[in-house]
């Protein structure tokens, strides 16, 4: 790690919802964030950021925008990911109550349903508990529920002793919204994530 | 060890209104026109007896609409639904709460209950939307509690002029107030009658402390880009949709609008062949101005 890591872009999938806010974090902590609206702004992204919005709207948006397959095949060669709320739904292997059009990506093998504490008068503030160690602040609104974790899952948080963020392989998955709190701990993780993504890819290469 | 749970503060109504930003707000009157909205890519139904278009024509006095129709709508879709309160009607806002409805818009678009006070929000845990004119408007709206500003516009014309010009003075008044010194702050806040802490906040950050969204007029793909270009976070079509001779593939045009604001490429691909929008009315023949309604 002793030479600098180049400049990283993260992509922000950018058709409806919260993006802004995790284009803001992003740059914060030094990285350049790229609002992604069309195949074309994938172009060189290290990693990238499905937001907080409408999990429905979002995915009707990724096949008209054409995003779909590309982010799909992205993901496929390993490209490390961060859902927050909608954007966990769209990474979740499986969707209880979801539309039966309704299509995800699939890299997290876990199950969400949405909505699964209720309307807006339900949403809520707590802390989440972090498995590392301290705890973070969790902002759920209309959040979903991750209800089933596969084997290969790691549970980094809790809320109440279930499972509210976690990571399987280089996807990241989050029901709560660190990009309405201003604490970066997530957003951190996707970052070290892409920093071991290159360290192994640059690896690679050297053997070839 | 996990800590209490709060409901209802300030950022999680906020919150709501942040996930909504880059989207489409529809009225609807049924449970059909809810899954054609949602289909279409909607992120939240606005769920009302009548449009503006039909209230307008009808005339009499407009109120919150049937709980029955309302809960038929909720469950007719997974986005979030919205209702409307009268300005200054706090029952019909507790009734709205208890159903469960997930934003609650006082608006001007109903019959006024009250002519001096709106709804204190900050007593709810639902989130509420007001209609702003200007920016002295849309502050005392926030010092209420309100947790998302929509320009007024002109409800049921489908005549984007009166909300261009609710978003510009809204806008033009916070790019002016960032150039303001300190001692004109305390002036613009006396001007605007707005809280002068709001008036600060706003110099600092360059932007409302809660989403800005356009309403009242939007008819076209077109209309809601440019709403996005002036500076609005997302749109509400109001009668637009529905009183538009093909509504689904219309609906579904203005999501994409806008998403891809900036792109005229687009704009103009999603813009073709959607049939005819509602046929919409000049502002001189307007004989009741609702955005006049509010204080």
């Amino acid at each position: 790690m002793g030479a600098a890591l180049p400049q990283l872009t993260v992509g922000v999938l950018a058709l409806q919802g919260a993006f802004s806010n995790h284009l803001s974090i992003l740059a914060t902590l030094g990285v350049e964030g790229r609002a992604v609206r069309l195949p074309v702004d994938l172009e060189g992204v290290d990693g990238l950021v499905l937001p907080g919005g409408e999990s429905t709207t979002m995915s009707m948006l990724l096949d008209s925008s054409g995003l779909r397959e590309p982010i799909a095949e992205l993901l496929e060669r390993g490209l490390p990911v961060l859902g927050t709320c909608a954007g966990l739904i769209l990474l979740s292997r499986r969707v209880r109550d979801g539309r039966a059009d309704q299509r995800g990506f699939g890299v997290l093998d876990v199950e969400t349903t949405r909505n699964a504490y209720g309307r807006q008068n339900e949403s809520f503030e707590s802390t989440v508990d972090l498995r590392a160690q301290g705890s973070i602040p969790g902002i759920f609104i209309r959040a979903p529920r991750i209800v089933e974790v596969g084997p290969g899952v790691e549970v980094l948080g809790t809320l109440h002793g279930e499972p509210v963020l976690v990571r399987d392989g280089v996807a990241i998955g989050c029901a709560f919204h660190p990009e309405l709190s201003g604490d970066a701990t997530v957003h951190r993780l996707l970052i070290d994530q892409i920093g071991r993504s290159l360290t192994t890819v640059a690896d690679a290469s050297q053997e070839d | 060890m996990s800590s209490d749970v709060t409901t209802g503060s300030t950022p999680i109504k906020r919150g709501l209104a942040e996930m909504m930003r880059g989207g489409v707000i529809m009225d609807v009157v049924t449970p059909d026109q809810a899954r054609v909205a949602e289909d279409a890519g909607a992120c939240a139904v606005m769920a009302l007896e009548r449009v503006p278009a039909d209230i307008r024509r009808d005339g009499g006095v407009a109120r919150m609409s049937d709980p029955e129709m309302i809960e038929g709508i909720q469950a007719a879709v997974t986005i979030p639904v919205m209702a409307k309160a009268r300005i200054g009607h706090f029952v019909e806002a507790q009734i709205l709460q208890s159903l469960g409805v997930d934003f609650i818009d006082e608006s001007e678009v109903l019959t006024p209950a009250d002519e001096s006070h709106h709804i204190d929000k900050h007593a709810f845990t639902t989130p509420f939307v007001c209609g702003a004119t200007n920016l002295g408007e849309a502050l005392r709206r926030i010092s209420e509690g309100a947790a998302m500003i929509r320009s007024k516009g002109e409800a049921g014309t489908g005549n984007i002029v009166e909300a261009v010009r609710h978003l510009r003075s809204i806008l033009g008044d916070i790019r002016r107030i960032g150039q303001a010194d300190s001692a004109e702050i305390y002036d613009w806040a006396k001007q605007l009658q707005a809280p002068l802490p709001l008036v600060r906040e706003i110099a600092e950050s360059g932007r409302l402390p809660v989403p800005l969204f356009c309403a009242g007029g939007i008819a076209t793909p077109a209309d809601a880009a440019m709403a996005m270009q002036l500076g609005a976070e997302a749109v509400f079509v109001g009668s637009g949709i529905f009183k538009s001779d093909d509504p689904a593939p219309r609906a579904r045009a203005i999501v994409e609008a806008t998403t891809h604001f900036t792109d005229p490429s687009i704009l103009a691909k999603v813009s073709r062949s959607l049939g005819a929008p509602m046929t919409g009315i000049g502002m001189d023949a307007v004989t009741e101005r609702y955005s006049d309604r509010g204080w």
